[in-house]
C-alpha cells in the first residue's frame, strides 16, 4: 500500500504524554543485559596488543611463544584478516583500523590479539608477542601535519577536490567547498568585518560502557555476533564483508547499548572477536578496557578554523568565508565538509564560501559524535557573530535575528529551506527570563545558534497483534536513549489503543529486514514513519477482517479509535468491534493479523537550536563555573517530551565538558597521556546546574505526526555559547576550545599586557 | 592456581565462592556469581558504573579484591527491590526519566541509596557532591537529581 508521509495536523492522544519506557524496570533492577553482560558455554576471553608507537612500520610480528602458553587458543595478526575489500578503499581503511598491516598508525593501533581461557591468560599471552617496529617520524598536530615538511602518513594520497591533480603525496586527503554569490564583492559592502583563527582540541564521546562483544563462529561457517553497536545491521555487513561470509550466515544481535553518541557506529574490534572465534572455534568475549576506548575508538576530530564575516552598519551581513581543518585519525574522512556545510546554515547569505581540508594526522581513526563537525565550525562562526554585533553596536540576539535564515532561504550548503525553526528558536531565547536575569560579580552571558542536518534513512518494521489485541513491535533502529518508548507511543496512537498494550522491542539481524544505524538524529523520527505505515497496513487488515466478520464491504469499514466502525445507515445496527475483538477472530477469519513497512524515511526537518548560559570566571585562577543553561530547540513534534529534553540537557552537558574541560592530550612521542577518566575527566554532577530546556514544535512537513530528529543539534550551540559567555565574563575573546583554567588565565593575562 | 575460598553475604544471601588473588570483587560479582548489574565502565575506581555497599559503606567493586569480602556484606543493584516492589529511588529513576541508555542507573541509585541513608533530607548541592564520584554521559544530571529529590521525600514520608 502506499505510504503517504505528510504531516497532517492532528490531536494526539498518546503522543505527547510521558510514559514509563519499557525497558526501564530491567534497567534499574541490573536485568538489563548490556555488551559485557552476555556470555556463552565454553567462551574465551580475548584482548588486543596495542602498537605504543604513534607512527611505525610493522617489520615481523613473532606470536610463536605466545601459541605455545598454556590456555591460548588463538593468536591472530592482519594475517588472519586477508584483505576481501576488493578495492573498497573505506573497507580497507576499516580493515586496517581493525588490524594493523603494514604500519602502526596511532599509539593504540591494533597489530595482534590473543583469545584464551581467561583473562589472566590472555594478558600473560599478550606480553609473549614479538614486533619488531621501525618507529617513523610522526605528526599529531592538525596545523603541523599541513606544512610540507610534515611525515607523510600515507604516501598514496594526493589532495582530491584541487583543481590540478598534484604531483606530490600530501597529509591532506580532500578540498571541499560551497557557497554562492560573490565573497569578494560582499566584503566590499561591509562596514564592519571580523576575522578570527579559531582552534578546538580533540574530544571523546565518553559512552560509560566500553565496546564490548561475544562472537561465535560455527565449523559450518554461520556465526553470531552479539555486540553493543548503534546498528546491527551495518555492523553485519561490515564484518561478513572483512571475513568473506554471506551476510545471512552472521546474525547479530544488538545487546542493550551504554552509550555510543556516533562512537558505536563503526567496528572496531568486531571482526577481531570474529577471527579469533574462527580460528579458536570457540565462542570468543572481547571487552575494550577504558584505556583502549580512549586510545583506539571515537574521538571527534581537532580542528583549525579561519572565520571573516562582514556586515553594513545596519546589521546586515553582507559576506561570509571560512576555512576549516579537520583532523581525521591517519584514514580520510570527510569531517572538514560536514563541518564547511554546517559552518553558516543558520544564516541567510547572499555571499557565502565555505572550504574545508581533511587531514590526516597519527591519531584514532575519527569517529562521528553527536551532530559530527558542526561543535567546532559553530564555535568560530558564532564567536565571530558576536564579535561583530558587538562592533556594530547591536544585541547578539537582535543580529542573529535580522540574518536568520527563512523558509525559502537557500542555505550556505545548497538546498533551500522548507518550513525551520531558527527565527523561532531566537525568538523564544530573547524573550525567554533567562536573558534579563542579573549577572553577578565576574559574569557573563552567552548565546549561540546550532544546525543539524538530521537523517532519515532505510528502515524496516514489524507489528504483530496477537490473539489478546496486545501489540509486538519489532524495529531495527537500534535504542539508545528511550526511543521504545516513542514507538510504542506512535503505534498506539495510529491503532487507537492504550500505550500499556504495546511492546517495543529490537529485533536481530535475521528476524527483520535491513536498518541504517542509529545516526543522524533518526532512530524516532525514521522508526516512527515505519511505525505509522506498519500500522496502517495493519489497520487495512483489521477493517476487512472486520468486514467478513460483519459480512459487508470493506469499503463501509472505517478505523476510529481502536475500533472498526461500520458506515452508512443500513449498518446503523452494527456497533463496533474492537481490535481485541478483531484479534479474537482472526483464526477463522484468515489467520494472524501484522502490518510491515520497508521504506526510505526522506525528508527528516533540518534542525535549529539557540542556547544561553551564564558563566562565572575567577580570575585569579581562570576556573569557572556555569551558573545558569538554557536550552531552546525545535522538536517538530515531540512524541515523549521527558526524552527530548534529556537530549537536550544531555547534548548541553556534553558539549559543556568539551567547551570547558575535555581534551585529547598528546606528548612529544606522539603518545596519549590521558587516556582514563581521571585525566581525561568528563562534567560530574557538582560541575553542572539544572538545564532549563524550552521544546520548541514547528511541524515537519514531511512526517505524518511533524517529528524532526531531537538526539544531536543540542551538542551544536555549547561550544559557541560558553565561548561567548567566558569571553564577556573574562572582557578578552577565547578562540581555544577547552577553555580550561590555564588557556583563560593565559588569555587574561595577554589582555593585561602581563 | 588454587583460589582464595570466601565466605560473604551478599544481598542478604549467604555466598561461598573461590577467586583468585587478583580478582576484584567486581569480577566476583560479574563472572563467578552471575550478578551483572554493577557495570565496568573503567576499571580504576573513576567512574562509579560498579558501585556497591559493602558494609555500610559506598565502594567501587573494582577498586576492592574478592578476597577482601570474606565475613562483610555486599548490597547491589540487584538487591535494590523487595520482590516485585521497586525501592522508591527505582520508581522515581523511571517516573524522571533519570535514565537514558542506563549504564550508570546502577551504581548511580547505589550512590544515592547510601547518600539518602546517611543524608535523608539532602540539598541539591549536596546531592550533586554526592552522587559526582559517578559519571553519566546521557542525560546532564538534572534528571537523576530531580529524581533523588522526589525519592527523599517519598522516603522521608513512609
Amino acid at each position: 500500500m502506499n505510504f503517504d508521509p505528510r504531516y497532517s495536523g492532528r490531536n494526539f492522544t498518546s503522543v505527547g504524554t510521558r510514559p514509563i519506557r519499557p525497558d526501564g524496570v530491567d534497567k534499574v533492577t541490573g536485568r538489563a543485559r548490556y555488551g559485557a553482560d552476555f556470555n556463552m558455554a565454553g567462551q574465551l576471553v580475548g584482548r588486543v596488543l596495542r602498537s605504543p608507537h604513534a607512527h611505525a612500520t610493522i617489520r615481523k610480528i613473532d606470536t610463536s611463544k605466545a601459541e605455545k602458553l598454556p590456555g591460548v587458543k588463538a593468536v591472530i595478526t592482519a594475517a588472519d584478516l586477508p584483505d576481501l575489500t576488493d578495492g573498497d578503499a573505506a573497507m580497507y581503511d576499516i580493515l586496517d583500523n581493525c588490524m594493523a598491516r603494514t604500519k602502526a598508525l596511532y599509539d593504540g593501533h591494533a597489530v595482534a590479539a590473543v583469545a584464551a581461557v581467561d583473562a589472566r591468560t590472555a594478558r600473560q599471552a599478550l606480553k609473549l608477542i614479538v614486533v619488531d617496529y621501525e618507529v617513523l617520524p610522526h605528526v599529531t598536530d592538525v596545523d603541523e601535519a599541513m606544512k610540507h615538511h610534515a611525515p607523510l602518513i600515507n604516501d598514496a594520497i594526493f589532495t582530491e577536490g584541487l583543481e590540478e591533480k598534484p604531483v606530490k603525496p600530501s597529509n591532506v586527503t580532500k578540498r571541499s567547498q560551497f557557497g554562492h554569490g560573490d565573497v569578494h564583492q560582499g566584503f566590499g559592502h561591509a562596514d564592519f568585518v571580523v576575522e578570527r583563527s579559531f582552534k578546538t582540541e580533540q574530544t571523546h564521546q565518553g559512552y560509560i560502557e566500553p565496546h564490548a562483544c561475544v562472537a561465535s563462529v560455527s565449523s559450518d561457517g554461520t556465526a553470531d555476533l552479539w555486540v553493543c553497536t548503534q546498528g546491527h545491521f551495518v555492523y553485519r555487513q561490515h564484518c561478513a564483508q572483512l571475513l568473506g561470509m554471506e551476510a545471512s550466515k552472521l546474525r547479530v544481535t544488538s545487546s542493550e547499548i551504554g552509550g555510543g553518541f556516533g562512537g558505536k557506529t563503526h567496528v572496531w574490534a568486531e571482526p577481531v572477536a570474529l577471527a579469533l572465534s574462527r580460528k579458536a572455534g570457540r565462542p570468543v568475549k572481547l571487552v575494550m578496557t577504558r584505556d583502549e576506548v580512549f586510545r583506539a575508538s571515537g574521538p571527534t576530530s581537532a580542528t583549525s578554523i579561519d572565520i571573516r564575516i562582514g556586515a553594513r552598519k545596519d546589521g546586515t551581513i553582507t559576506a561570509a568565508e571560512a576555512t576549516l581543518r579537520y583532523s581525521c585519525g591517519p584514514y580520510a574522512g570527510s569531517w572538514a565538509e560536514i563541518g564547511a556545510m554546517t559552518a553558516f546554515a543558520c544564516y541567510k547569505l547572499d555571499n557565502v564560501k565555505t572550504v574545508g581540508y581533511e587531514v590526516l594526522v597519527n591519531r584514532p581513526k575519527t569517529a562521528a559524535y553527536r551532530a559530527p563537525s558542526a561543535p567546532m565550525a559553530a564555535f568560530a562562526v558564532e564567536s565571530a557573530v558576536d564579535e561583530l554585533a558587538k562592533e556594530i553596536g547591536m544585541d547578539p540576539v537582535e543580529f542573529r535575528i535580522r540574518n536568520a535564515a527563512q523558509e525559502g532561504t537557500r542555505s550556505s550548503y545548497g538546498p533551500v529551506y522548507g518550513p525551520i525553526g531558527i527565527g523561532p528558536t531566537l525568538e523564544a531565547a530573547r524573550s525567554h527570563p533567562h536573558m534579563k536575569a542579573p549577572l553577578g560579580p565576574n559574569q557573563g552571558r552567552g548565546m549561540a545558534c546550532g544546525f543539524w542536518f538530521n537523517f532519515g534513512g532505510q528502515t524496516c518494521t514489524d507489528l504483530n497483534i496477537g490473539m489478546d489485541g496486545s501489540v509486538s513491535l519489532a524495529v531495527g533502529t537500534v535504542d539508545v536513549g528511550g526511543s521504545r518508548a516513542s514507538l510504542s507511543l506512535v503505534a498506539a496512537e495510529e491503532l487507537g489503543i492504550a500505550y500499556e498494550h504495546v511492546k517495543a522491542i529490537v529485533a536481530d539481524t535475521s528476524s527483520l529486514g535491513y536498518n541504517d544505524m542509529t545516526d543522524g538524529s533518526r532512530g524516532t523520527f525514521s522508526s516512527s514513519m515505519a511505525t505509522i505505515s506498519a500500522a496502517r497496513n495493519a489497520i487495512k487488515i483489521l477493517r476487512e477482517r472486520a468486514a467478513q466478520m460483519w459480512d459487508i464491504s470493506v469499503d463501509d469499514v472505517v478505523w476510529e479509535k481502536g475500533h472498526a466502525v461500520a458506515r452508512g445507515e443500513k449498518h446503523g445496527n452494527l456497533g463496533k468491534l474492537s481490535l481485541k475483538e478483531i484479534a479474537a477472530a482472526s483464526g477463522k477469519t484468515g489467520g494472524p493479523i501484522a502490518g510491515h513497512s520497508e521504506l526510505v524515511a526522506d525528508g527528516a526537518g533540518v534542525s535549529f537550536a539557540t542556547h544561553i548560559c551564564d558563566i562565572e570566571v575567577d580570575p585569579e585562577t581562570g576556573a569557572t563555573r556555569v551558573i545558569r543553561y538554557t536550552v531552546v530547540q525545535d522538536a517538530g513534534k515531540a512524541v515523549h517530551p521527558t526524552y527530548v529534553e534529556g537530549q537536550y540537557q544531555g547534548g548541553a552537558a556534553q558539549g559543556i565538558g568539551w567547551a570547558l574541560n575535555e581534551e585529547y592530550i598528546y606528548g612529544k612521542d606522539g603518545r596519549l597521556q590521558n587516556p582514563g577518566f581521571l585525566d581525561y575527566r568528563i562534567p560530574v554532577c557538582s560541575d553542572l546546574p539544572m538545564i532549563d530546556t524550552q521544546i520548541l514544535e514547528i511541524p515537519n512537513p514531511n512526517h505524518p505526526y511533524g517529528v524532526r530528529g531531537v538526539g544531536e543539534t543540542s551538542i551544536v550551540p555549547p561550544l559557541a555559547a560558553i565561548a561567548n559567555a567566558v569571553s564577556n565574563a573574562a572582557g578578552v575573546r577565547m578562540t581555544h576550545i577547552p577553555m580550561s583554567p590555564p588557556r583563560i588565565l593565559a588569555a587574561i593575562e595577554a589582555e593585561r599586557g602581563g | 592456581m588454587a583460589g582464595i575460598a570466601v565466605s560473604a553475604t551478599i544481598n542478604g544471601d549467604s555466598v561461598e565462592y573461590l577467586c583468585q588473588p587478583d580478582e576484584t570483587l567486581l569480577d566476583v560479582l560479574r563472572d563467578r556469581l552471575g550478578l551483572t548489574g554493577a557495570k565496568e565502565g573503567c576499571g580504576t575506581g573513576d567512574c562509579g558504573a560498579c558501585s556497591v555497599i559493602l558494609d555500610n559503606r559506598l565502594v567501587c567493586s573494582c577498586l576492592v579484591l574478592g578476597a577482601e569480602a570474606e565475613g562483610r556484606r555486599v548490597e547491589t543493584v540487584e538487591g535494590m527491590a523487595h520482590g516485585d516492589k521497586l525501592h522508591p529511588l527505582q520508581q522515581k529513576f523511571l517516573e524522571h526519566a533519570a535514565l537514558q541508555c542506563g549504564i550508570c542507573t546502577p551504581g548511580f541509585l547505589i550512590a544515592a541509596k547510601d547518600l539518602l541513608a546517611k543524608n535523608p533530607d539532602p540539598t541539591e548541592e549536596e546531592i550533586r557532591f554526592g552522587l559526582a564520584g559517578n559519571l553519566c554521559r546521557c542525560t546532564g544530571y538534572d534528571k537523576i537529581v530531580r529524581a533523588v529529590q522526589d525519592a527523599a521525600t517519598v522516603m522521608k514520608g513512609a
